[in-house]
């Protein structure tokens, strides 16, 4: 092959000849053997990773893409078998089927960490907490490198220094929990890189970090390939991320490729349906809100004024020292009809700021304000921090929340019937019959079959038990719903579809949401205003569309465009601004 | 740590005065005090006893005073002078009959333990790594086993089957020769062969429940994704186990010092009246049911103390070795 | 499309197990069931005890060892009946008679074999030199025995005075000492199972009684909290710190010896459970402190409920089900606390009949190697119940949490 071939479109010069494949995958496929069935959890899974190159596996929870790449190391689950297919590495000296080779024979170890890096989600349980980063990376070092201890750890300084933790020597000798989720993560890397493997695998590695974080993780990750050479396998399920490093992209659904093609092709002319759908998905949230802003020029209907929460820790004296302000002074409103984003990194104080608004968690010093009549243009306020129990109770039946986590959030022994009810029930007012029909109705307007109220939890998914949390937050006719990350725990189609839920709920009963959120591409599509918080205090407070456009407060640039780009055209993470704490 | 070792050692005293205390009651408990156990013995003997000495017995050893300066005086008289009051059966000071009894205690204990580690820590190991082969459902079955027999049903079979078929007497733990015989080798042979059979009879409950606590951990921590990093980096797969999840299952594994010590103390009181050793057990059962109550109560007191040591010695080892434990 | 990429393979290994082509659209991941039969709409609208009951069956040993349990306090339930004898009836020309085979036919002189269920009779003899009796079975005598039979007459719990026996000697005056005799030459059959009867009852009493100590402490120390919880905490600590069996028998010891039995069996199962609470109170305390942080009670909570309605309604039916199981596992702690005690002679005493009671007599070696069933069948009683108990509890306990993934 001796043409050059210039790029079709641009966007990702192509050098000819093509390289050829470090390692090929075949017709992969992979069962589970559970309980009660056969899981078929991988099935007719074929690519190839090109030196250089990174190809991201993208889907959604249980689409087989991380049982794939640990396929790849054969270190899969016992449950899981490989049931057929075939893994090749090229090499030196010649190609190893890896899907021959026992999962502990001495062929596959010399693979493991020296020619195929791994990195994961969680590093926090990825490392162990009773030995420290250097002596977990010296280990690496010196398993596939002949060398000293003392020239192990002299490289390990080295590796903590390329991926840019500071003061490397120190850092070595501490454990896990002294290091934040970034710089594991930085460990983490360094540990996969240690004997300079050709190909890296990373797990969806920024999925528990912030985006800022993710920024820069991601920065580093591409930096090092590009150093090295490297081929990587990107699993991920954010379309965003995907745009931003991807050269190719396979898009898994069910234990099947569904798609894959260079990213372009991927994100601008994708084929199959599935894939439009988790495009639409994403794209749709990166746009701005198609609501009218509700006026804000009456009383607001919920304010906070000097709101503080000081975690203090007792000492054995009994003298209390504040070790942590989690919410330090703040001022907000909100007003009827209106949505509200909160935002803010983890440690923000978010979600304390959520859950002292409802005296969940009562604050240490500063007011809650209640407006009961505020669209009636009635500014009559009530202090919700001094009140009683029945005021508290009435305050709480106007003010609900849904929570994040749809699991956790239902008790598992109730009827759906139960849970929805149970407000109904408490406050008293209605017959069991008029209970029946009330819980019908909220469940056909959360989208669910109001005959399956006898049904439990554990016969719902994810995104249809937080219809079912929405619905107990609707049943007592709130002002105000309170989104503690109430999409944040769901995939992206499903995340849609609930926010669209909200709205059309919203565009019924005319109420208030507080949407709590570390994901500013959700607030824009959903919320009027947006508050930005970081540790503790608001940083900025404005109209969703200008500060997801044009934010004023360099906290809010860099936080706005570390968001991933679901546009491989426009790589924004990639060119985004950086934030320097003062 | 330094810090730690202090609250640690801190807090260790309340739940000692706790135990003193318990200890104390049980001394009061019987009905009467050990004056009229003293005067109904005499009386079966025949003596009679001038009341006026009576009334001055009763002074001297403060039996008329509240209840709390009795207690002082005898928690006083243990920590300021070693006096741990007087036997009335054997008529000698309780310190001059404890210390041995408890050493043979301590012993048997120490002995126990470090036969329930060595034994449930392989297999433990073994159980957990290869799940529902033909060896773990072997050594749980028997673990079910080893927790449904009491100590001493066990120590009366092993001592009939070792009568009917070896034709031996196992009791004791030294030969008649070596009995009160100054210390030797041959001594030392002498008690290690009669040791095994407490050290099993005492050490096989607690085995069986360490092999399930450790098989239970370790099948946990397995699963954790920091065993996957550890292979993805090329270790083999028993330096996998050895180094990262079995490294961690040990925390349960010493802070078990900490509740196996009490049942291996009570075990050991149970199991040496059936085997007739020379522990704390024989004498303790021997005065509660003289109601020599002073004794008694200090073979309660100091069991306690005994296991209350030997979980701080636990923790602190567990601090040492963990060190989330240490930092916070 | 890029070379780099080979298109989709288009021929599809055969599986039989693959639900469906790649043509055809999916509607979610693939999927072969192992076992037919298994109704998704039925596990929809079960309920936490339906939930918790299918787990509990799969696991055979459990149901197993229930049975054995359930059979236990069954034998409990009807001793009177259930015995051959009466527990303190000595037959003196029969001491350490050893067990008596049973058969069911008799051959007669002809050779003809015949149906009649009867036991071995005995022929003794006397050690010239000790002048020891032994009694050996002798295979030619033979004592017919049969259901529900006249025997000794007794009043069924106090109330009903009758003298059937489900079975025994045709002839009441002739022996049949299935298990044999001891020193005074009782059947241990017989005592063997009166002695059920106050054996497993102390474990339920006990057990009971320690978790309305536990609740009640648990209530007060959660209610008033500050320095009562304080002291609550320590006296658990201090409780379980201290070695169970010399304090027991601290306690045990200063029972006046002129109690009466029925006292004493109340007074040693108060003292057993007064020091096994604290396990009890423990998990059921981590378990409550666990569940009141989760989600679901602070939208109760939030859903306007009073702090008794969190409690009964939402708290406590998730805890019901692992109490059952603690409690379970507790029981057969209570049951061997008792025989040690007994066993040690500071527990209960004759003329009550416990297992540990029983095991007294094999106290000496040497009674036990001349009538081993002394030891084996009281002992093997005990085992047989603790290990029934444990499968049973780890079994609960590992149903007790239907929803766990």
């Amino acid at each position: 092959m001796t043409q050059l071939s210039l790029s079709r479109d641009g966007a990702r010069p192509t050098a000819a000849p093509a390289p050829t494949a470090l390692l090929s995958v075949r017709n992969l496929s992979i069962d589970f053997h559970l309980r009660t069935h056969i899981l078929h959890a991988v099935r007719d899974v074929s690519f190839d990773l090109l030196a250089g190159r990174t190809l991201c596996l993208v889907g959604e929870s249980g689409s087989g893409k991380s049982v794939t790449a640990r396929a790849l190391l054969r270190i899969i689950d016992p449950l899981a078998k490989v049931a057929g297919g075939s893994i090749t590495l090229a090499g030196p000296k010649g190609e190893v089927r890896l899907d021959r080779l026992g999962a502990d024979s001495r062929e596959i170890r010399a693979i493991r960490g020296a020619r195929i890096g791994l990195i994961f989600q969680e590093p926090m349980s990825s490392l162990s907490p009773v030995r420290t980063i250097g002596a977990q990376i010296v280990e690496s070092v010196r398993l596939h490198r002949p060398m000293s201890v003392a020239d192990a750890k002299a490289e390990t300084v080295r590796l903590l220094k390329q991926v840019e933790i500071a003061n490397p020597e120190q850092m070595a000798d501490r454990y896990t929990f002294e290091f934040s989720g970034g710089m594991r993560q930085r460990a983490m890397i360094a540990m996969a890189l240690a004997c300079n493997p050709e190909i890296l695998i990373a797990d969806e590695p920024t999925t528990a970090l912030d985006v800022t974080t993710q920024a820069e993780i991601m920065d580093l990750i591409k930096r090092l390939q590009v150093e090295r050479g490297m081929a990587m396998l990107m699993i991920t399920h954010d379309m965003g991320l995907v745009a931003e490093v991807a050269d190719e992209v396979a898009v898994m659904r069910w234990g099947r490729i569904v798609e894959q093609g260079a990213v372009d092709d991927i994100f601008h002319a994708p084929k199959d349906a599935y894939t439009r759908t988790l495009l639409g998905a994403t794209q749709r949230l990166d746009r701005a809100s198609t609501r009218a802003a509700p006026p804000t020029d009456g009383p607001p209907l919920l304010s906070a004024r000097g709101l503080t929460k000081a975690f203090g820790k007792k000492s054995w004296r009994g003298k209390t020292t504040f070790a942590l302000t989690a919410v330090d002074h703040v001022d907000m409103d909100l007003w009827p009809g209106e949505n509200l984003g909160i935002v803010g990194e983890s440690g923000s104080g978010k979600t304390t700021l959520g859950r002292m608004l409802l005296r969940v968690i009562e604050p240490t010093s500063g007011r809650v304000l209640w407006t009961p009549n505020a669209a009636q243009a009635d500014s009559t306020q009530r202090d919700v921090t001094a009140m009683g129990r029945a005021g508290l109770s009435e305050y709480r039946r106007a003010v609900r929340l849904v929570f994040q986590d749809p699991f956790a959030s239902l008790n598992p022994r109730m009827t759906i019937k139960q849970v929805i009810a149970d407000p109904l029930i408490v406050s008293g007012t209605l017959t069991k019959g008029q209970i029946t029909d009330r819980v019908a109705q909220l469940l056909s307007l959360v989208g669910l079959d109001p005959t399956a109220m006898e049904r439990y939890p554990h016969a719902f998914s994810g995104g249809q038990r937080q219809r079912i949390g929405i619905a107990r937050a609707l049943a007592l006719d709130p002002q105000v719903i309170v989104l503690d990350e109430a999409t944040s725990a769901l995939d992206v189609s499903i995340r849609a579809q609930i926010l669209d839920l909200l709205l059309q709920v919203q565009a019924k009963l005319g109420l208030s949401y507080l949407f709590i959120a570390h994901d500013i591409s959700v607030v824009r599509y959903f919320c009027d205003r947006v508050v930005v918080m970081h540790k503790g205090r608001i940083v900025e407070t404005g109209q969703a569309e200008q500060i997801c456009t044009t934010p004023r407060e360099p906290y809010t640039q860099a936080l706005v465009s570390a968001v991933p780009n679901p546009d491989p055209r426009d790589k924004r993470m990639l060119h985004r601004t950086r934030f320097v704490a003062p | 740590m330094l810090g730690y070792v202090i609250k640690r050692i801190l807090l260790m005293f309340p739940t000692m005065i706790g135990m003193s205390i318990i200890a104390f009651f049980i001394i009061q408990l019987p009905p009467g005090d050990y004056l009229t156990s003293v005067l109904a013995m005499m009386a079966d003997s025949g003596q009679t006893v001038d009341p006026a000495e009576i009334a001055r017995m009763r002074q001297v050893y403060g039996l008329d005073d509240p209840m709390i300066v009795q207690y002082w005086k005898w928690i006083s008289g243990i920590l300021l002078r070693g006096d741990f009051g007087y036997s009335f059966e054997w008529g000698r000071p309780v310190s001059e009959l404890i210390w041995d009894r408890m050493g043979a205690t301590l012993g048997v204990s120490v002995a126990a333990l470090v036969f329930v580690w060595a034994v449930s820590l392989p297999i433990g190991i073994y159980s957990a790594v290869r799940r529902h082969s033909f060896g773990d459902h072997f050594f749980t079955f028997f673990g079910f086993l080893g927790l449904a027999i009491p100590n001493f049903i066990l120590a009366l079979v092993l001592m009939f089957v070792s009568y009917k078929y070896f034709g031996q007497s196992v009791g004791g733990l030294f030969s008649p020769e070596y009995i009160g015989a100054p210390w030797s080798w041959g001594r030392v042979g002498d008690m290690l062969t009669h040791l095994w059979i407490p050290v099993v009879v005492v050490g096989t409950s607690g085995t069986a429940a360490l092999i399930r606590i450790l098989r239970a951990n370790l099948t946990d921590e397995l699963s954790k994704p920091y065993v996957i990093t550890a292979r993805a980096k090329g270790l083999p797969e028993y330096q996998v186990i050895m180094r990262y999840p079995v490294r961690i299952a040990l925390n349960p594994f010493i802070s078990a010092i900490g509740w196996v010590l009490p049942q291996l103390v009570s075990g050991v009181t149970i199991t040496a009246i059936v085997l007739n050793l020379p522990t704390a057990g024989p004498l303790l059962v021997r005065a509660l049911v003289s109601q020599d109550m002073y004794l008694a109560g200090s073979f309660i007191l100091l069991m306690g103390i005994l296991t209350l040591v030997g979980m701080l010695i636990s923790d602190l080892l567990l601090a040492a070795l963990d060190p989330r434990i240490r930092f916070t | 499309m890029t070379d780099a990429f080979p298109p989709q393979p288009a021929a599809h290994m055969s599986r039989p197990t693959m639900a469906s082509t790649p043509s055809a659209p999916e509607t979610g991941p693939a999927i072969s069931p192992l076992r037919p039969g298994d109704d998704p709409s039925k596990i929809a609208v079960a309920g936490q005890w339906e939930l918790i009951w299918h787990k509990f069956i799969r696991n055979k040993v459990a149901v197993a060892a229930g049975c054995v349990v359930l059979l236990f306090y069954f034998i409990a339930l009807f001793a009177e009946f259930l015995a051959p004898g009466l527990p303190s009836t000595a037959q003196p020309r029969f001491t350490y008679a050893p067990p008596q085979p049973i058969a069911f036919f008799v051959t007669d002189d002809t050779g003809a074999r015949s149906w009649l269920p009867h036991v071995k009779g005995y022929t003794m003899s006397v050690d010239p030199a000790s002048l020891r009796r032994s009694f050996v079975v002798d295979p030619d005598s033979v004592v017919p025995v049969g259901l529900f039979v006249r025997g000794a007459s007794y009043d069924l719990w106090g109330l009903f005075p009758t003298d059937r026996h489900l079975f025994g000697p045709l002839d009441p005056t002739q022996p049949m000492n299935l298990l044999g005799t001891d020193r005074l030459g009782r059947d241990l059959l017989t005592r063997l199972i009166y002695g059920t009867r106050i054996s497993m009852s102390i474990g339920l009493i006990g057990v009971v009684s320690s978790l309305i100590i536990g609740v009640v402490l648990g209530a007060l120390s959660g209610y008033y909290g500050g320095w009562v919880d304080l002291s609550v905490q320590r006296l658990i600590e201090v409780i379980s710190a201290m070695p169970m069996i010399p304090l027991w028998l601290g306690l045990a010891a200063a029972i006046p010896v002129t109690w009466s039995p029925l006292s004493v069996y109340f007074i040693i199962t108060l003292i057993v459970s007064l020091l096994a609470w604290t396990s009890l109170a423990r998990e059921v305390r981590g378990r409550f402190f666990s569940l009141r942080d989760e989600d679901f009670v602070t939208a109760a909570i939030l859903d306007g409920s009073s702090q008794r309605r969190v409690i009964f309604r939402h708290i406590l039916p998730s805890l019901t089900s692992h109490i059952l199981a603690v409690v379970t596992l507790a029981i057969p702690t209570m049951i061997v606390a008792e025989t040690a005690l007994s066993f040690l002679g500071i527990g209960l005493k004759a003329p009550v009949v416990s297992w540990g009671v029983l095991l007294q007599d094999a106290q000496n070696i040497r009674t036990v190697a001349t009538a081993p069933w002394l030891l084996v069948w009281p002992a093997g009683a005990v085992v047989v119940t603790v290990l029934a108990f444990n499968f049973l509890g780890d079994g609960m306990r590992d149903a007790a949490d239907p929803y766990e993934t």
